[in-house]
């Protein structure tokens, strides 16, 4: 068995159970925080060293660990590590729940480490709920009405998801005998026609793992639980969960049912249709949001409409293109949440208000934290020189290419809109009147998230090239 | 190429702009003590100088082309890929070493003449950035590298004109920089565009192989090439975009003698340099270049002649010496021009410094208010003296040799051109007199105590008028301009003296040595007097002292009257109505649409289940109605 492979989940799981062992024998803040900590690091030094040249099965195949896994854990563990540093700025909140709360966000991590290796239909679904049930538990962590309330929603619709999906599942089994990714493809190779039943399997397992990207028309849970979370959670389920989503979706479709050309046309222009609706309606939908989280949380759900144009391309290029832009899109949107989050932590923690109109006057109160808030918010938009710019343009010159035009379009429109409602909180910021006086100021630990994601949104808006070279050499291994 | 390794020639605009990082970032948030700072930037340039040397050297020795691949920056689906790569050859390899130099000299005088100033922080941060771009745009193999770092130039020369921005004639002469630079920058731009749709490629050397096997049209070529000739005209300050540059001399004077006199200002020429293949292949271009060149030159002489600030005189003269070496361009030579920018890089920058020198001691730069400084300033008074005989041509010293090429080669092209040239020689010797008379002879008019200047200032000064004297010689075997592809190799005997066989060379130095008679008999001796002169010749002397009006023309005319009151008010009207009535109608249109959408999200949890089924119904019906 190739164990070794999957040391750095095995890692993560581990350090999860310690904390929780440690937190029963001796509770101690500082304790939770270094072994998570020390759990990531070395996760993270285990994948980096890793050999990945040769894609690598484990489990007998319910895993395969490639190029693919390893960008994805990298960037996965990176925003776990400043997911867990901003959430100091949280402690008052989730004190009584500290040791837990490292506890689920490892576990959660491990889950979503594993979707993006899964290679089996069984493995991608124990990852995803993994990944799900603990994020249901942390989402009612503040343990108010509405948190509460968050997370029972965000159960239940998960739940009927869970179901949709595994019913998927069974229809393509029945049609292929088979639960292994390439087993799958190969079966489908020898039909003349893919059934009817494989068809609407194929669909309901898609609608299922959009459930986790927050695609409309499966997003109406996203809004509520954003709000809802303590807000690191709302980071780290908008910048991790929803990349891990994707993930799983571009590979289980990409491996399994990427022939024959029909077949692999159909999900694409799925995907191409849902990505104009969920861009369009997460736009249109922030606007009129005055609550900050809410207006992040459809702020996502536009950027899951961009990142299902890869998913799109990657369909109708038949798993041949698509993949590096769509990995670069994911670290830029990544940054861009560590370090529009942290700052927004920091000071809705200070205004005790989840309102935008609290923010007035920021650029005069905190003017670097409006600095770096501002580079988040110009990369979210797509402005140069940021990584947010230099990803839609690969994104989008990419969908160009493989005859998605119409859907450009959409996108640039789109994008035009999502101007709008960002630069109005940086409006907000810049011409209004602050509504008190008084610095605030971020922790040191937020403070680094926030400068060091806006230096890599800086760095990878002149220089792109440094992390899409990367991605270029750590596409998915086709069967 | 003497085999350095390809990572210390990226050092070589690398270290400037490390500085420049270092002192903007790092130093601005430790706050470190403000002396620190120009050492780090000198020590930066001094690298980046040493580099430059090495490569320059092996250049000379045996001349080649080198590029130096980088790496991929930006590839839009194979259909605009853009590579960052250097180019090495003689020519980049000469600018290299005038840059570097003059930048680092220049950075040693700022020490001494900035000396107290405030934001000395800012000051040498921006310095490093105009350094780092300047290389960069010598450098670059790409024309869209090329015109960033030409912006970025354009930025620097901006920010340092503004630099003591709470006078509101230095932000308002920045102001003015950027704008008109940016009308020549326009069409550099055009150029661009024109010559990527048609060749296929930014690549200079790319777009030069395409220009010679035919595969452009002669059309484009004259196009491109006027465009970028439109380019160099605002950066090189050439009629009728030169008004910026006068005004430019608001800056710190080392930044004047930095980036006014002896490089940015100079890239103009590098730039139709670098393209001259294009040049070549358009008579109509070169035609073109030569007499905007020669006309500069007569005109920018003759409103040096009567301008009674120190450094108007000099911005002037620079304007001219920059028509001469486009004039040297025209006639189809690059090597004699860039053999003119580079002897006259040293000089000017050296006039330049000993201006700045006497202001630093008197306070002004009102010649009329000096006078008898030679006594009190000995060491700036003779390095000026050798500045100024540099200027004029006399033999032996830098600008005799590379003025004689130039005179030389119009002489067997084109006689009109050839005789504006030497008038404008005339013109050169006799103001460069004038101002040295009013300066350092006769007696001081004002009651402050001048002094000279300290070691930091006078130092870099006795460099540059070392080179101001012996920069010349580097061509006497016609080594220089052979490597730059255009001309004969000699002995340096002969270089030296035999070239007073050719008439021509007495004709200049007649025409030089009258003119700084002229300037002895009126300024010295008072012989003649200056103010009778001037009310003899009345008409011209109001033609000159307004500068032709031509600012009056451009403000109130062109800008007020055209732009403002007509064209601009229409574009406000049709932006008013048709743009910001489209914008918030789609505006509105969307925010109502937000607003009634947004009751679907109840929070009522059989409604979201509903959706989701919903959905996966379309989904369905969608794919059976595609698929």
């Amino acid at each position: 068995m190739n164990w070794p492979f999957i040391l750095p989940e095995i890692i993560i799981a581990v350090s999860a159970v310690i904390i929780i062992l440690a937190d029963l024998a001796k509770p101690n803040r500082w304790l939770s925080s270094v072994l998570a900590l020390a759990g990531i690091t070395a996760a993270a030094v285990f994948t980096f060293a890793g050999d990945y040249s040769q894609p690598a099965s484990v489990f007998n195949g319910m895993l395969t660990i490639d190029g693919w896994s390893q960008f994805l854990r990298l960037l996965l563990l990176a925003v776990s590590l400043g997911v867990l540093a901003v959430s100091i700025e949280y402690y008052r909140k989730l004190e009584y729940t500290w040791a837990e709360f490292h506890a689920l966000s490892l576990f959660a991590l491990a889950g979503m480490m594993l979707m993006s290796s899964a290679a089996d239909l069984v493995s991608a679904f124990i990852a995803i709920e993994i990944t799900a049930i603990s994020f249901f538990v942390m989402v009612g962590m503040l343990k108010d009405a509405r948190s509460s309330e968050a997370s029972l929603k965000m159960m239940l619709i998960g739940g009927i998801a869970s179901a949709i999906m595994l019913y998927g599942m069974a229809l393509v089994f029945g049609s292929t005998a088979g639960t292994r990714l390439n087993e799958i493809s190969l079966a489908i190779g020898g039909m003349s026609n893919p059934s009817a039943g494989l068809l609407l399997g194929m669909l309901l397992l898609l609608a299922g793992l959009l459930f986790e990207a927050a695609a409309v028309p499966f997003h109406m849970w996203a809004p509520d639980a954003y709000e809802g979370a303590p807000t690191p959670i709302t980071l780290y389920l908008s910048a991790a969960s929803k990349i891990a989503g994707i993930a799983i979706i571009a590979r289980v479709f990409t491996t399994a049912f990427s022939q024959p050309q029909n077949l692999s046309a159909d999900w694409g222009v799925v995907a191409a249709v849902i990505s104009a609706l969920t861009m369009t309606l997460g736009n249109i939908l922030a606007l009129s949001q005055t609550n900050i989280k809410r207006l992040l949380a459809y702020s996502g759900i536009a950027h899951t409409g961009y990142m299902l144009i890869g998913i799109s391309v990657i369909g109708l290029s038949q798993g041949s293109a698509g993949q590096a832009n769509l990995l670069f899109y994911m670290a830029a949107f990544a940054l861009a949440e560590l370090s529009v989050f942290s700052m927004v932590i920091v000071i809705t923690r200070y205004l005790k208000t989840d309102e935008i109109s609290g923010f007035a006057g920021l650029s005069r109160r905190s003017p670097r934290m409006f600095a770096l808030l501002c580079v988040g918010l110009f990369s979210l938009t797509g402005l140069p020189p940021t990584a947010g710019f230099m990803a839609k343009l690969f994104i989008f010159t990419g969908a160009v290419n493989h005859g998605l035009l119409w859907l450009i379009i959409i996108a640039v429109l789109n994008t035009v809109i999502s101007a709008y409602y960002y630069l109005k909180i940086i409006k907000v910021m810049w011409m209004d009147e602050p509504a008190g006086s008084g610095e605030i100021r971020p922790g040191t630990p937020a403070g680094m998230v926030a400068f060091i994601s806006a230096a890599g949104i800086i760095l990878l808006g002149i220089a792109p090239y440094m992390l899409l070279k990367l991605a270029e050499g750590s596409l998915l291994s086709l069967p | 190429m003497n085999n350095i390794p390809e990572q210390l020639i990226w050092m070589i605009p690398g270290l400037p702009l490390a500085a420049f990082v270092a002192l903007f970032i790092l130093v601005r948030s430790l706050k470190i003590r403000s002396n620190l700072n120009g050492y780090l930037a000198i020590a930066a340039t001094a690298a980046s100088f040493a580099l430059s040397l090495w490569v320059a050297a092996g250049l000379f020795n045996a001349p080649a082309e080198h590029g130096i691949t980088g790496f991929e920056w930006l590839n839009l689906g194979g259909i605009l890929v853009i590579e960052l790569g250097l180019t090495i050859n003689p020519l980049t390899g000469i600018m290299l070493v005038v840059v570097t130099l003059v930048s680092l000299l220049v950075q040693i005088y700022s020490l001494g003449y900035m000396h107290g100033s405030k934001s000395l922080n800012r000051y040498f941060a921006f310095i490093s950035l105009f350094t780092f771009a300047m290389l960069g745009l010598v450098m670059a193999d790409n024309l869209l590298i090329m015109f960033m770092c030409w912006e970025l130039v354009g930025l620097c020369s901006y920010l340092l004109i503004g630099f003591w921005y709470h006078r509101p004639a230095a932000a308002q002469a920045a102001r003015k920089a950027f704008f008109i630079t940016r009308i020549g920058d326009f069409g550099f731009l055009a150029a661009i565009l024109l010559l990527f749709t048609s060749a296929g490629t930014l690549n200079v050397n790319d777009i030069h192989a395409a220009a010679i096997a035919g595969a452009v049209s002669s059309t484009v070529i004259t196009w491109a090439a006027l465009g970028i000739f439109m380019g160099a005209m605002g950066k090189s300050a050439q009629f009728p975009l030169h008004t910026w540059l006068p005004d430019a001399m608001e800056g710190p004077t080392p930044v004047s003698a930095l980036i006014h006199a002896a490089t940015m200002v100079a890239s103009g020429v590098f730039l139709v340099g670098r393209m001259y293949p294009l040049f070549e292949l358009s008579p109509t271009a070169l035609s073109t270049v030569a007499t905007i060149g020669a006309v500069t030159a007569l005109f920018a002489g003759t409103i040096a002649l009567v301008m009674h600030d120190i450094k108007k005189v000099l911005a002037y003269s620079t304007i001219s010496q920059l028509g001469y070496m486009m004039l040297g361009l025209g006639l189809g030579d690059v090597a004699i021009a860039l053999f003119h920018l580079f002897t006259h890089a040293f000089f000017k920058a050296l006039l330049f410094m000993g201006a700045g020198s006497v202001n630093h001691s008197t306070g002004t730069f009102d010649m009329r208010k000096m006078g008898g400084l030679a006594r009190l300033m000995p060491w700036t008074c003779a390095t000026f003296v050798i500045g100024s005989l540099s200027l004029s041509g006399i033999w032996p010293l830098a600008g005799f040799f590379s003025k004689e090429e130039i005179l030389n080669s119009a002489l067997s092209n084109q006689p009109v051109l050839f005789a504006m040239a030497l008038l404008t020689a005339f013109m050169t010797a006799f103001y460069m007199f004038r101002v040295v008379f009013l300066t350092f002879g006769g007696e001081y008019q004002s009651r402050l105590k001048p002094h000279e200047s300290g070691k930091v200032m006078i130092i870099p000064m006795l460099v540059l008028a070392v080179l101001a004297v012996s920069a010349g010689w580097l061509n006497l075997t016609g080594r220089l301009t052979t490597i730059l592809g255009h001309g004969h190799e000699q002995s340096w005997i002969y270089g030296f003296l035999g070239i007073f066989t050719h008439p021509l060379a007495w004709i200049s130095l007649a025409v030089a040595g009258s003119g700084i008679f002229l300037a002895w008999a009126m300024y010295q001796k008072r012989w003649l007097s200056a103010r009778k002169v001037a009310w003899t010749f009345r008409s011209a002397y109001t033609v000159f002292f307004h500068k032709y009006w031509i600012d009056e023309l451009y403000e109130k005319y062109i800008g007020a009257r055209l732009f403002n009151n007509g064209l601009f008010n229409l574009f406000n009207r049709f932006d008013a109505v048709v743009i910001d009535g489209t914008v918030n109608d789609v505006a509105g249109l969307n925010l109502k649409s937000s607003k009634a959408i947004r009751t679907l999200q109840n929070g009522r949890l059989t409604q979201y289940g509903l959706v989701f089924l919903f959905g996966i119904a379309a989904i369905a019906l969608l794919v059976i109605f595609t698929g």
